[in-house]
């Protein structure tokens, strides 16, 4: 039996070189005539090791990165084949303390697997929760769903089977399922590695939900900043089609359920679920006004689910394993597990996927190994653009729902920005209105009016105008943004904001001189 | 996604007439555009209203509306840089002004000639190794100054 290798495909490690890492093994191999087969894989996660290249053994999987091009050959000399010696070798992977503290289910196969392999899929688990729901039947299935706790992982945190549920009731012509796969918040990046490194599990559990609620038809909608994502999603699409998992019968049920990957346009508020169908239908990003509800009437007007890739893709170990074993993890109202993704000025950035709860410090320090640059942190925003910037002294509070609320922040989609004491916390408040401004989709005051006026008193703040005067009006407007915008991006943005304005006051009283000079 | 080909009303008709039936065609019609020419021309306007049932000025004000559709050709490569908190965090301001003050790129401005149109994204989904960018599509992470300056010393010998 020929030896394997294994080297990440997913884009963050293609952004490192990893595939001139694979062409130097393999050109390396046929100089020595060694016998080797390459698997490209989805990525573990742990990026500061990409490219991170894996030998099978009898042992196990051993890892050794991050390696370049330029070291395959005394790689070879050095007999990583057998998992032998060498100053990159991490010995077994899964002992990797990084690896071995998570809590995996969503992304137990991410990095493992052949992510374009429905064999390798099924040989890992793959398909169980499906062939359990089929088992089940619809009502039972959402049931299920309901009982294990699940919230929705886009960051409005609604549950899943709930939502399940009213599309189920409402009788129509024509259903939908739509995933939510616009991942447009900074330091998130879960649903991408997913969407590489397994994406038969996203189809699984939107097959899940279509059954369940009565949907022929799906649709991904993916950002176009994910252009490696979008091609590897649309091949597996293909692939479960003609395995029959996809089509008029699904896994032979009789069943049918169908789906298309749709490639977004570069508008963060397609993110927002009425954003995202105005899109689908071909139209401008602008929102709806709610009610009513996408689960009633959604896409071209029909009853339609609307989730997020995690939110999708936990269903199908729920399904396997039970809503009691999934409620067992997490805490309080916030049951299962969260795909954290820590980013930023920090040491060993990637993903880590825990149960709820976890505090903050032990993601930042204890997995992340403090800053990058070895200075002191002094800030970390928690859930995108639109999340809070938490000072040092907040660290230990726990990451779920309900606590992240309590200190006035938001999990969102469980992106984690470690800053350190460079931060100008003021220029921070600015770019979140900056953002919001840019982004805006029009159709409301607040936001769109509110976003610009927002950029205007900070700087004014930041010049030493009227300063007194000018913090009173900001938080005036961050009120007015927050109680009168239509969705989430206008009554968000304020978040940020006022958190830096209470934890990091300093920024905001620095001698304009300063400002002026940079 | 720079221009392949020079924009040609016959061959947008085919495009266009290729995914008119689709549900929601409008996104996917202005991708192919997109690909095809490496912006939308306005004369492509009322060649999709007309297929989509839909007026010019919504027809329009889809292209407006999102950042990815172009309406006049980008020559040379295309960068597209992440401006995003994960990538400040790691200093993607000093890039952008290392452009300007080293190479005279303004990122998302006019750039006629230098060989390579530089434009400001909000995350790329590369998050754990900013500063991250797309070249011509393909991930960059890490980016430092000596990488931003060989990426644009290639563009530029592939204009001359």
């Amino acid at each position: 039996m020929s030896a394997r290798v294994f080297v990440p495909g997913d884009s963050s490690a293609l952004s490192v070189g990893a595939d001139a890492v694979a062409g130097a093994i393999f050109a390396e191999a046929r100089r020595r005539g060694a016998d080797l087969a390459i698997v490209r894989t989805g990525s573990r996660g742990l990026f500061w090791l990409e490219p991170l290249v894996e030998v099978e053994t009898a042992a196990g999987r051993v890892g050794y990165g991050p390696v370049a091009p330029g070291e395959a050959a005394e790689l070879f000399d050095a007999g990583f084949l057998a998992g032998g010696a060498h100053p990159k070798a991490l010995g077994l992977i899964e002992d990797i303390p990084y690896l071995a503290r998570q809590q995996r289910l969503i992304f137990a196969r991410c990095g493992l697997i052949d992510p374009l392999s429905l064999d390798d899929y099924r040989n890992h688990g793959g398909l169980r929760g499906l062939e359990r729901a089929l088992a089940l039947g619809p009502k039972a299935t959402i049931e299920e769903i309901i009982a294990s706790g699940l919230r929705g992982r886009g960051g409005a945190g609604f549950p899943t089977g709930v939502k399940w549920r009213t599309t189920a009731g409402v009788d129509a012509d024509q259903k939908f399922v739509v995933c939510n796969a616009d991942e447009g918040d900074s330091g998130t990046f879960a649903d991408r590695m997913l969407m590489e490194g397994d994406p038969f599990l996203l189809i699984e559990g939107m097959a899940i939900a279509a059954l369940s609620v009565g949907a022929a038809r799906g649709y991904v909608y993916i950002r176009s900043e994910y252009p490696h994502a979008f091609a590897v999603f649309s091949r597996a699409i293909e692939l479960a089609r003609a395995a029959g998992l996809l089509g008029p019968s699904v896994l032979g049920s009789g069943r049918a359920f169908d789906l298309e990957a749709r490639l977004g346009a570069g508008a963060y508020i397609c993110g927002e679920e009425t954003s995202l169908l105005e899109s689908l239908e071909g139209k401008r990003g602008q929102i709806r006004v709610k009610p009513p509800l996408p689960a009633i009437a959604g896409l071209f007007g029909k009853p339609t689910v609307v989730n997020n890739v995690l939110s999708f893709a936990s269903t199908p170990w729920i399904l396997e394993h039970g809503a009691k074993a999934y409620a067992d993890y997490g805490v309080g109202r916030s049951l299962g597990s969260q795909p954290f993704q820590l980013a930023g000025n920090v040491r060993h950035g990637g993903l880590i996927e825990l149960a709820f709860g976890a505090s903050l410090r032990d993601l930042v320090e204890g997995f992340g190994g403090g800053t990058m640059t070895g200075r002191p942190i002094r800030a970390v925003q928690v859930g995108g653009p639109l999340g809070a910037y938490f000072p040092a002294s907040l660290l230990d509070t726990p990451l779920d729902y309900e606590s992240m609320a309590a200190v006035k922040g938001m999990l969102g989609h469980g992106g984690i920005v470690v800053f350190d004491d460079s931060v100008d916390m003021a220029r921070q408040a600015r770019f979140a209105f900056e953002f919001c401004a840019k982004e805006s989709c029009g159709k409301c005051t607040p936001c769109r009016i509110g976003s610009t006026r927002g950029v205007e008193t900070v700087d004014k703040i930041i010049a030493g105008r009227d300063r007194q005067k000018n913090l009173e009006l900001l938080r005036d407007l961050c009120e007015v943004m927050t109680d009168g915008s239509l969705c989430a991006l206008g009554g968000l943005a304020p978040m940020p904001v006022l958190s830096a304005l209470e934890h990091f006051s300093e920024d905001f009283a620095k001698a304009p001189a300063r400002a002026a000079a940079e | 996604m720079s221009g392949r080909t020079d924009f040609d009303v016959d061959l947008a008709r085919t495009l266009i007439d290729r995914k008119r039936t689709m549900p929601g065609a409008t996104l996917p019609i202005l991708h192919d555009l997109m690909e095809r020419f490496g912006y939308i021309d306005d004369a492509a306007i009322p060649l999709i209203a007309d297929a989509l049932n839909i007026s010019r000025a919504e027809a329009l004000g889809v292209v407006s509306f999102y950042h990815d559709f172009h309406r006049s050709p980008i020559n040379g490569r295309v960068l597209k840089l992440c401006r995003a908190e994960s990538c400040q965090a790691m200093g993607c301001e000093d890039l952008v002004s290392h452009l300007v003050v080293r190479h005279g790129v303004t990122v998302d401005g006019e750039d006629e000639g230098s060989g390579i149109h530089v434009e400001s994204v909000y995350c790329l989904g590369n998050c754990a190794l900013s500063p991250a960018a797309l070249l011509d599509g393909q991930p960059i992470g890490r980016l430092n100054r000596d990488r931003l300056d060989a990426i644009i010393a290639d563009a530029r010998g592939k204009t001359q």
